[in-house]
């Protein structure tokens, strides 16, 4: 007996068709699956076997058991087969009606127990069943939401005997509840940065235009503070957007099951002594990295020069081009990676530099050392440097500042401006570029971001035309000489 | 006249250093084969001059210590009566603080404009900062190496040098190809300081090279200047503890040109609008960072930070490490 399951492997976010195919015969007593499956794969075997018997259904126990997995050629990983598998067998069996079967997709893993547990990438899975014109996907409840938000209609269930009793007509599963719709818990607001408007200011102009941020000074200074609070002010994800990112998190598994809808743009801030890999994605099934969940939000580096130097270089191209591209033997992955940087850095090793209280006992081979990990290359693509030095003791103990909500609606006013009516720049203002480039060191793709740094400050202002105070404004946030390599 | 580039050659070769011609069997046997005309012609093939200690244009100041230099190798498109212009060193720490900087900068660029020939090291620091204002006025300036003149040295100072031979000399009584070494910065000091009537002591810990300069100074009869540091700094250590010894007491160029009978170059006069001649102002009274400067003026973190571009286009000001300082 023959009968057939649809599935989804994910190559990096692609769903690929993935058809079960469960064969039964006379022969020797038997299990087997084939199909280039990988250990977790070939141990759905057990937990099969297990899970119909907990289900209290029959396992074809005379019988030679063989599940293909195709395409041969495709490497099949982890456990989201175990539910196709399960089915597909019995509907080989006869157990299921192999006809309401093929109008399901499925995705899940199995218990011993015959529970089904969610796993990740149930929303790339969804995606690909409705490409393929199925409407229906069996998954765990945790999944269902996340699966709808693809356009089919999820089927939650908890266990093997309830996706079998609705197979066969006797049990209508639960509807799926609608998720929750209340924004997630609050962010950390501005109003609790003292001082510091010059890098407020920075960040406002960053939110606004996109710009990646670079914020240095000695520590303590509040740059790591400035930058967590960067998502605070950014607008909500546009729907299309939040598709994407919604994407790239379930295929990470890190969707809240009762929120799977990221709206809100990610925030990822991965240690410095993560591995290249950890930060633009990698594996043998490549897995996207910080750099990609970080996709549509904000990836903060603290502590720049302490990455690696090749992890840093890696995220060149993700800034040139929004996308990292992995190869693997088996094929490429591309992945979305259009992410603002924001990075923060001591001034230099001892951390002396640039604080009044402080003095730099670094010698000039350690400075040169220190300043050799950051290219020039990736400094280029800062569109804002902004030297935070130490405020002094009665700016801490000044009132509370402006907090995060007011900035965030002049945020969301900017970019609406940039998006439909970008303000040009007036004949003063570009004479001023022009003398700025002549008197500052200052490189052609220096020039270009202090144009596009301008167009934001004369959006935030609500102005018509970039005029030359916007420009002005926009050169005072350029590579200052003393980060330069 | 060929002896002294024969003895430069050498000590060269025999990395020494020599300010007469030794008695010993090797250096007549180096005399008497050494070809002087051929020497000239290389050096001359690089654009590079020997001035000996015996031609009628050395200069005379330099002449005049107890230990002068066989003679100078020189590069540069400067004339070498350059040398015998009236000329002020200013020297100071590698490891400065940035008012080290700012003021090494400044005095460069007024003692410069007022027509001295500013005289340094070329070294990191106060040396370099002293040139860089000099070039500023666009006016001339000396750098002694203490290596060969073909040897940029420190090496994150090779545009700079470019800048010096462009506009003025650099010299060394070491040949070309002499490698830099600590004993060598000392005597070149005595060329720094015996090429000019004063020294100016910028900023200086209480062991540094710049005190051996002063003190070279001193024992040819210079005048010395020292500029008031901080008495906390542990980099005004040495300049102060000039100053107590009755070093005079450099407030800013004017009192060095006074010595000199010079007046200070008339100042151009900028054109500022009211916000940044507010903003300027306040940054004279003391260094500010911009958020300070935001209080002080009211103006918006925005405005500011155009007016401080405004400022630095203007050379009024400079911002280094978060921090805005006057410049002029």
């Amino acid at each position: 007996m023959l009968a057939r399951a649809v599935t989804h492997a994910l190559v990096g976010l692609e769903p690929r068709r993935v058809e079960v195919e469960a064969h039964l015969e006379r022969g020797i007593p038997g299990f087997a699956i084939v199909g280039l499956a990988d250990r977790a794969c070939q141990e759905a075997k057990h937990r099969v076997r297990s899970g119909i018997s907990s289900a209290l259904l029959e396992w074809p126990l005379d019988r030679r058991i063989t599940v293909n997995l195709a395409p041969a050629g495709l490497r099949k990983e982890g456990s989201s087969f175990d539910l196709s598998i399960a089915l597909a067998v019995l509907a080989a069996s006869r157990q299921v009606p192999a006809e309401r079967l093929a109008e399901h997709a499925a995705v899940g893993e199995l218990a011993l127990d015959g529970r089904i547990r969610p796993v990740r990438g149930a929303f790339a899975v969804a995606e690909g069943a409705r490409s393929l014109g199925l409407e229906l996907i069996l998954c765990a409840p945790e999944s269902a939401a996340e699966a709808e938000l693809a356009g089919v209609q999820a089927v939650p269930v908890r266990h093997l005997g309830e996706a079998v009793a609705y197979l066969r007509g006797e049990l209508q599963p639960a509807p799926v509840e609608s998720p929750d719709e209340t924004v997630e818990p609050e962010l950390p607001d501005l109003a609790d940065v003292r001082g510091q408007e010059r890098a407020r200011r920075a960040l406002e102009l960053a939110a606004a235009g996109g710009h990646n941020l670079l914020l240095a000074g000695p520590p303590g200074t509040g740059k790591t503070m400035l930058g967590r609070r960067l998502p605070g002010i950014l607008p909500l994800l546009a729907p299309a957007e939040a598709l994407e990112v919604t994407r790239i998190h379930s295929v990470a598994g890190l969707l809240a099951p009762e929120r799977p809808l990221v709206l809100r743009a990610p925030f990822r801030a991965p240690h410095h002594s993560s591995s290249t890999a950890a930060i633009v994605g990698g594996g043998p099934g490549p897995r996207p990295g910080e750099a990609s969940l970080a996709h549509r939000g904000v990836l903060l580096l603290d502590e720049l020069p302490e990455f690696q130097r090749p992890t840093l270089e890696a995220l060149r191209q993700p800034l040139e081009d929004g996308m990292i591209a992995i190869a693997r033997a088996s094929g490429q992955a591309l992945f979305p990676a259009r992410f603002q940087l924001v990075a923060t850095m001591n001034l230099c090793p001892c951390a002396g530099r640039g604080d009044p209280a402080a003095e730099c006992s670094c010698s000039p081979q350690r400075l040169a050392a220190f300043r050799d990990k950051l290219s020039r290359a990736l400094l280029d693509r800062f569109d804002l440097v902004v030297t935070v030095p130490r405020p002094r003791a009665a700016e801490l103990a000044a009132g509370p500042s402006e907090a995060s909500q007011p900035v965030r609606v002049r945020v969301a006013a900017a970019r609406v401006r940039l998006r439909e009516a970008a303000p040009l720049r007036t004949k003063a203002a570009d004479e001023l570029l022009t003398r700025a480039v002549e008197r500052l060191p200052l490189s052609g793709r220096g020039r270009a971001r202090v144009a596009r740094v301008a167009r934001t400050a004369a959006a935030l202002a609500e102005s018509d035309a970039v005029e030359s105070e916007h420009v002005a404004e926009a050169l005072a946030y350029r590579s200052p000489k003393e980060l330069a390599a | 006249m060929s002896g002294e580039l024969a003895l430069a050659s050498f000590a060269a070769a025999t990395e020494s250093h020599l300010i007469a011609e030794p008695r010993s069997v090797r250096f007549a046997r180096f005399k008497a084969s050494f070809d002087a005309a051929a020497e000239h012609r290389r050096l001359a093939a690089r654009g590079y001059r020997f001035l000996a200690r015996s031609d009628g244009s050395f200069p005379t100041l330099l002449g005049a210590i107890h230990d002068p230099p066989p003679g100078l190798f020189v590069r540069g498109t400067g004339a070498t009566e350059l040398l015998s212009k009236d000329a002020v060193a200013v020297v100071g720490a590698r490891a400065c603080s940035p008012y080290g900087r700012q003021v090494a900068r400044r005095l460069g660029r007024e003692l410069a404009a007022a027509g001295l020939v500013v005289v340094s090291g070329m070294a990191r620091g106060v040396d370099g900062e002293a040139h860089r204002g000099a070039l500023e006025a666009g006016g001339l300036t000396i750098a002694v190496l203490g290596c060969g003149i073909d040897r940029d040295y420190p090496a994150a100072h090779r545009p700079l040098a470019r800048e010096i031979a462009e506009a003025g000399l650099i010299v060394s009584e070491y040949a070309p190809g002499v490698e830099p070494a600590p004993w060598r910065f000392p005597a070149r000091n005595r060329i720094v300081a015996g090429l000019c009537a004063a020294t100016i002591v910028v900023e200086a810990r209480e062991r540094s090279g710049a005190l051996i300069t002063a003190d070279l100074a001193l024992e040819e009869g210079r005048e010395v200047f020292a500029v008031p540091g901080e008495i906390t700094s542990a980099l005004s250590d040495g300049s102060n503890a000039l100053l107590r010894l009755g070093a005079t007491p450099c407030t800013g160029s004017a009192d060095v040109l006074e010595s000199y009978g010079l007046s200070p170059a008339d100042e151009h006069v900028l054109e500022l609008g009211d916000q940044a001649a507010a903003v300027l102002e306040r940054v004279r009274e003391s260094a500010a960072s911009a958020d300070e400067l935001g209080r002080a003026t009211g103006l918006g973190a925005g405005e500011l930070a155009g007016v401080l571009t405004e400022l630095e286009l203007a050379g009024a000001v400079i911002v280094e490490e978060g921090i805005v300082r006057a410049s002029g």
